[in-house]
């Protein structure tokens, strides 16, 4: 079934057809009609779930982890300072494996106070221990989410859905609705095999001493590493029953270009429409937009980059002190490989400022006349 | 004794110890203890979660585990929304039946937990939320918490600057969410504590209990002591022994018609060593009308709440 929504009821319907069985959250602008709606859906009885109505994103996430642990599917959704008073116990979650999904819309970090859109929020959760996945339209934060459950349980690894403020959240889009049982075949029940069971008692998350800590961690990187295997399967899977595939990389004419433009998120969107005109005027070049942010797929990267002249980078978030992120996981996971091209990193559209199609081809313009970076990070569009 | 008089008996104290013997608590720990009683009470169809506080090494090291139920470690300030989290899938999972506990420490209840657990009491959540209370920080080394009381040493208030303000009555504030449960218990009076525990174990909604707790190392006390400075926490009308039911009807529940002076409780205490006659006077002055206040609100709620 086809319906117009904006990216935050597709996260709403996302997690309905996941039929998640806690939710727990609290409201933060421009997440707000994801629980809305989800409140809706719950009280309705169209979804058999609990809905704790916390008090702050700190124990929603709170929540998620003791209904995870205890057995049910848990989902929440937040933004920004949302994100960042959880970070706490992201790490819990993801370090006590438990698959929790949630959906994070990017909203850049105050002061001064501002709902628009960065990727700051999220990419300061990096080394949380979450598998992040940046969706580029409401079609695909909608099957993400559901993807999103499949994979989470199946490496034992909680999973951020990511999604540009406003130009996703709030933009309404024509959106496919798989139909329920469809999403059942491929999303079974969520049935842990171990877990809060007082018949089986165990205790979780105790003192754990320098002689078996390591192990842990390392069997957390396993997974991780797994996964990267995982969404490529599941999306595959998805694809077969919907005909929508996802995978770790969306790349758009990459094939024969010289020269590459690595993305994420909206921008991507905006950034295929560049290529296609400027392909009409003879140049080579091609969109590598990256899904998956963590595991970070630095093979699935080199395969596609290993021919061409010119990498382009563009961030839409800021290392402080550093540079943009993407650009430092692209250019560290092509270090120890044969691809000794120019690689720049370009920062822009933070706080929300519109990244458009003139800007996008002023990136591709520098970047093609210097023969290499003459800065670490070279700031388009902004007021110097 | 005859085999028929011996089944006459009726323990007022569960038999069952669900606790394993041998734990990582020091000696003459009142928090141990309590966890003992307290799972006599509860039975073994529980859930527990534990934020940072003793009991997340008294449990032991990873894989041991000595409470002998399921238990989730978690987060500092969270054992309330975790404990809403797990009692949320219970109901989703139709296990409505087991029950869920928040088990955590002062610093954990009346601090940095504080928010999790005015929301979780707002929302009536179906939990029993326990503090087991030392008053102060322990694990972390003797900290001064928002329940260190009046005059108490502790390694953040040296004795030159000891802790010149009164505990948070947590009780109160508490009952002041209008939950359906809330009782203190102290370890050296187990058939009320396990009364309470199992009164609250039959009643939905969110219960809060708060569990007077001695620790030797973080009181500067003799382990052989514990109980007998419990008792006299009682005795001495320190820590009166109540239930509220809805935030309205408050019950005394152990009479102290000749109470002890102060004095008996405080000088067993390294942590009070240092207070003077004068302190000990003011100290006794507040437990006098603390105790009064606290016997109107009984009176009163005979004729408001019956
Ligand atoms: C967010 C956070 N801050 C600080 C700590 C360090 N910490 C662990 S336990 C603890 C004190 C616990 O005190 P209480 O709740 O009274 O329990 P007790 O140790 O006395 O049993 C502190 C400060 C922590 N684990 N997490
Ligand atoms: S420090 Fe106190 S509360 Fe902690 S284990 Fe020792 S006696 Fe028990
Ligand atoms: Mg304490």
């Amino acid at each position: 079934m086809k319906k117009v929504l904006m990216g935050n009821h597709a996260i709403s319907y996302g997690a309905t057809l996941s039929r998640v069985q806690v939710i727990a959250a609290y409201p933060i602008t421009p997440q707000t009609q994801v629980v809305e709606l989800l409140s809706e859906i719950v009280a309705n009885g169209e979804l058999e779930a609990e809905f704790i109505k916390v008090e702050s994103e700190h124990s929603a996430m709170a929540a998620c982890i003791g209904a995870s642990a205890a057995g049910a599917r848990a989902f929440t959704a937040t933004s920004s300072q949302g994100l960042l008073l959880m970070h706490e116990v992201l790490h819990w979650a993801s370090r006590a494996r438990l698959p929790i999904v949630m959906a994070n819309i990017n909203r850049a970090i105050s002061p001064g106070w501002t709902i628009w859109t960065d990727q700051n929020d999220s990419l300061s959760q990096r080394d949380t221990g979450w598998i992040q996945i940046y969706a580029a339209d409401n079609q695909e934060v909608l099957d993400s989410i559901i993807i999103g459950y499949k994979v989470a349980e199946k490496v034992s690894l909680p999973l951020m859905v990511v999604l540009d403020a406003f130009v996703l959240s709030h933009t309404y889009e024509p959106v496919d609705i798989p139909d329920q049982d469809k999403v059942d075949k491929f999303l079974p029940p969520y049935n842990p095999k171990i877990k809060l069971d007082p018949e089986d008692p165990h205790a979780f998350g105790g003192l754990t001493a320098p002689n078996i800590y390591m192990e842990f961690q390392y069997n957390h990187q396993l997974a991780m590493m797994e996964a990267k295997k995982v969404i490529n399967e599941a999306g595959k899977e998805y694809g077969e029953i919907t005909g929508r595939y996802y995978q770790n990389l969306s790349p758009y004419k990459v094939d024969d270009a010289e020269y590459i433009l690595i993305t994420s998120g909206t921008v991507a969107k905006t950034t295929n429409i560049v290529v296609d005109k400027l392909r009409e005027s003879g140049v080579k070049i091609g969109n590598l937009r990256i899904r998956t942010f963590r595991p970070f797929p630095s093979e699935e990267i080199y395969e596609i980059l290993k021919d061409k002249k010119k990498i382009f980078v563009i961030d839409r978030n800021l290392s402080f002190g550093n540079t943009g992120i993407f650009f430092q996981e692209v250019k560290a996971s092509l270090y120890n490989t044969d691809i000794k091209v120019p690689i720049f990193g370009f920062v822009t559209g933070l706080g929300g400022r519109d990244v458009t199609p003139e800007l996008i081809e002023e990136i591709v313009n520098y970047g093609m006349k210097k023969e290499k970076p003459e800065e670490e990070v070279i700031w388009m569009g902004v007021k110097k | 004794m005859t085999e028929k008089k011996k089944r006459k008996i009726r323990l007022s104290i569960p038999a069952e110890e669900i606790m394993r013997p041998g734990n990582l608590a020091c000696q003459g720990c009142g928090a141990s203890l309590a966890m003992r009683y307290a799972l006599k009470a509860l039975g073994r169809n529980v859930i527990f979660d534990i934020p940072a506080c003793c009991w997340s090494v008294i449990d032991g090291p990873f894989p041991y585990s000595s409470i002998g139920v399921p238990l989730l470690h978690m987060a500092f300030e969270t054992a309330a929304s975790t404990a809403s989290g797990i009692r949320a899938a219970m109901k989703v999972l139709g296990k409505e039946d087991t029950k869920v506990v928040a088990w955590a420490g002062d610093g954990g209840t009346f601090d940095i937990g504080f928010q999790a657990l005015s929301g979780a009491a707002e929302r009536n959540e179906d939990i029993i939320y326990v503090c087991y209370d030392n008053e102060a920080y322990m694990n972390t080394g003797i900290q001064r918490s928002g329940a260190t009381p009046y005059g108490a040493w502790t390694t953040t208030t040296p004795v030159k600057h000891f802790k010149k303000l009164p505990k948070k009555d947590i009780i109160e504030i508490m009952a002041a969410h209008r939950i359906p449960y809330v009782a203190n218990v102290n370890i050296a009076y187990p058939e009320d504590f396990i009364r309470k525990f199992q009164k609250a174990a039959s009643i939905r909604g969110t219960k809060f209990i708060h569990v007077f707790s001695p620790c030797p190392p973080g009181w500067k006390m003799k382990p052989d002591d514990t109980i007998k400075v419990a008792k006299l926490a009682v005795q001495t009308r320190a820590f009166p022994l109540i239930e509220i039911e809805n935030g309205v009807k408050y019950t005394l529940n152990v009479k102290v018609n000749k109470p002890k002076p102060i004095f008996e409780y405080l000088k067993l205490q390294g942590r009070f060593k240092h207070l003077t006659e004068e302190e000990v006077k003011r100290i006794q002055e507040d437990v006098d009308s603390y105790w009064e206040y606290l016997m109107k609100k009984v009176e009163f709620s005979k004729e408001y709440a019956g």
